[in-house]
């Protein structure tokens, strides 16, 4: 028995043997997993059903006041949106900004203490898959690491297994953010001592993984400080996401950025001849 | 029909620890938590060593993992070995009083820990959050109680 559950451990964890057989394995414990997950739910909807109609009337108006103001944005983001594209045709290189996404309910069950983890109730039935983005309104929270047929798990961006390509919003320096198995705690090994970074930059996806789409606020520097003589510096950020409190979240749809690009390479001399 | 039946009480059981174990806590009360799947092993391996043995703790440990998303076989592992401990020792156990058991649990699941915390931290790097140990004195707290409902249960029920 004791060397059944070696054999079964050293499999998992270092050969993967199992990625293909969790599906159905997870498939099989799911019910389980949605039957302690039902009375948070049924909590859930039934304090929704007896909010108070003054309630319900101020969060309708609050709801239209910041729709008008997205509404009033998106007018704006649409003109930059093709003209953002008309630049970037002039410079021939096409990038994409719309995916497929789909909402997620976060079914708050506890995980293995030493990782950390989110389970969610969509899975291969929805067209989840293996290290899928998971975003929510605010920033990236994870990727996909376990699907089921109805629920997957997401790791999330603080969890110690966990990179993530990024660049600094204000320059593009690059640089990999990895989880430092603290809920609000990011670290950034390999920055330069001399690295134009500073405290309150914001590191955004820089989509060279190719799992992430680029572009989405990942965390902020929180520290940056480097010792006479060492070759890196210590830098730390937090997360801009809500990692422990977001009920709702995202899944996006990456379709791989080189699978429609165009990669021939074009003659420098056709962009410098000479205007007529 | 009296073996179905009892299985059926010793499966129902099972199944309702699996759930208090997942269930979800606000994240204060998340580490004081009793290992419910430890428990009730515990008890029916003292109480029917001839209806549970070590394969359902095997199982049920597989399925544990399968639930908490850690690595297939860790709690396998540890459930099976603590089983085992339990089954070739069970007549001495059910001679102990409860405060003796009390004590005793204790130590399985301080066993039980430090060995999950072992197994994980030699597959990847991990921190040891201190309330991580804090949830042996629940279940030693909750231990006496349980162990009077399931006594309760099994009479009740004729699980034999």
């Amino acid at each position: 028995m004791i060397a059944c559950c070696v054999g079964l451990m050293i499999a998992d964890s270092q050969f993967n043997l199992f990625s293909s057989a969790r599906v159905y394995l997870n498939s099989i414990v799911s019910p389980i997993q949605y039957v302690a997950d039902a009375p948070q739910k049924i909590f859930s909807s039934f304090s929704e059903n007896i909010m108070t109609r003054q309630a319900l009337v101020d969060r309708n108006q609050q709801l239209e006041k910041d729709n008008l103001h997205l509404k009033a944005d998106r007018l704006l983001l649409g003109q930059l949106q093709s003209e953002n594209k008309q630049l970037r045709q002039l410079l021939n290189s096409e990038r994409k900004f719309k995916y497929k996404r789909m909402i997620t309910e976060v079914m708050s069950l506890r995980s293995d203490p030493f990782t950390h983890q989110l389970l969610i109730d969509k899975g291969a039935l929805n067209g989840v898959y293996l290290g899928q983005p998971v975003i929510n309104e605010q920033g990236v929270v994870g990727q996909v690491s376990q699907v089921g047929s109805t629920t997957s798990r997401v790791v999330l961006i603080v969890d110690a297994t966990h990179g993530i390509p990024v660049r600094v919003q204000r320059n593009d320096v690059i640089a990999v953010v990895h989880g430092s198995g603290a809920w609000d705690q990011l670290k950034v090994p390999f920055v330069q001592s001399n690295a134009d970074i500073k405290e309150g930059d914001l590191l955004v996806t820089s989509g060279l993984g190719g799992r992430f789409p680029a572009g989405y606020p990942v965390a902020k520097i929180s520290r940056f400080d480097y010792q006479e003589g060492e070759l890196y510096a210590t830098v730390t950020a937090t997360p801009v996401a809500d990692l422990d409190r977001s009920r709702y979240l995202l899944l996006l749809w990456n379709d791989d950025p080189l699978a429609d690009a165009d990669l021939t390479l074009d003659s420098p001399e056709e962009f410098d001849a000479p205007v007529e | 029909m009296p073996l179905l039946n009892s299985y059926r009480v010793i499966y129902l059981t099972f199944f309702v620890c699996l759930v208090a174990d997942i269930f979800p806590l606000p994240i204060i009360f998340n580490a004081f938590r009793p290992n419910w799947m430890i428990l009730v092993i515990f008890y029916w391996i003292i109480a029917l060593p001839h209806r549970v043995n070590i394969g359902h703790a095997f199982i049920l440990g597989l399925i544990l993992d399968l639930l908490l998303g850690s690595t297939l076989g860790t709690h396998g592992l540890l459930f099976s070995l603590l089983a085992y401990l339990t089954s070739i020792n069970f007549q001495r156990f059910r001679n102990f009083t409860l405060v003796q058991t009390t004590l005793l649990l204790g130590l399985f699941i301080f066993i039980a820990k430090l060995g999950l915390y072992w197994i994980a931290s030699s597959m990847q790097e991990i921190i040891l959050h201190r309330p991580y140990f804090w949830s042996i004195f629940t279940s030693m707290l909750i231990w006496p109680w349980f162990f009077l409902f399931m006594r309760y249960l099994r009479v009740r029920y004729k699980v034999s």
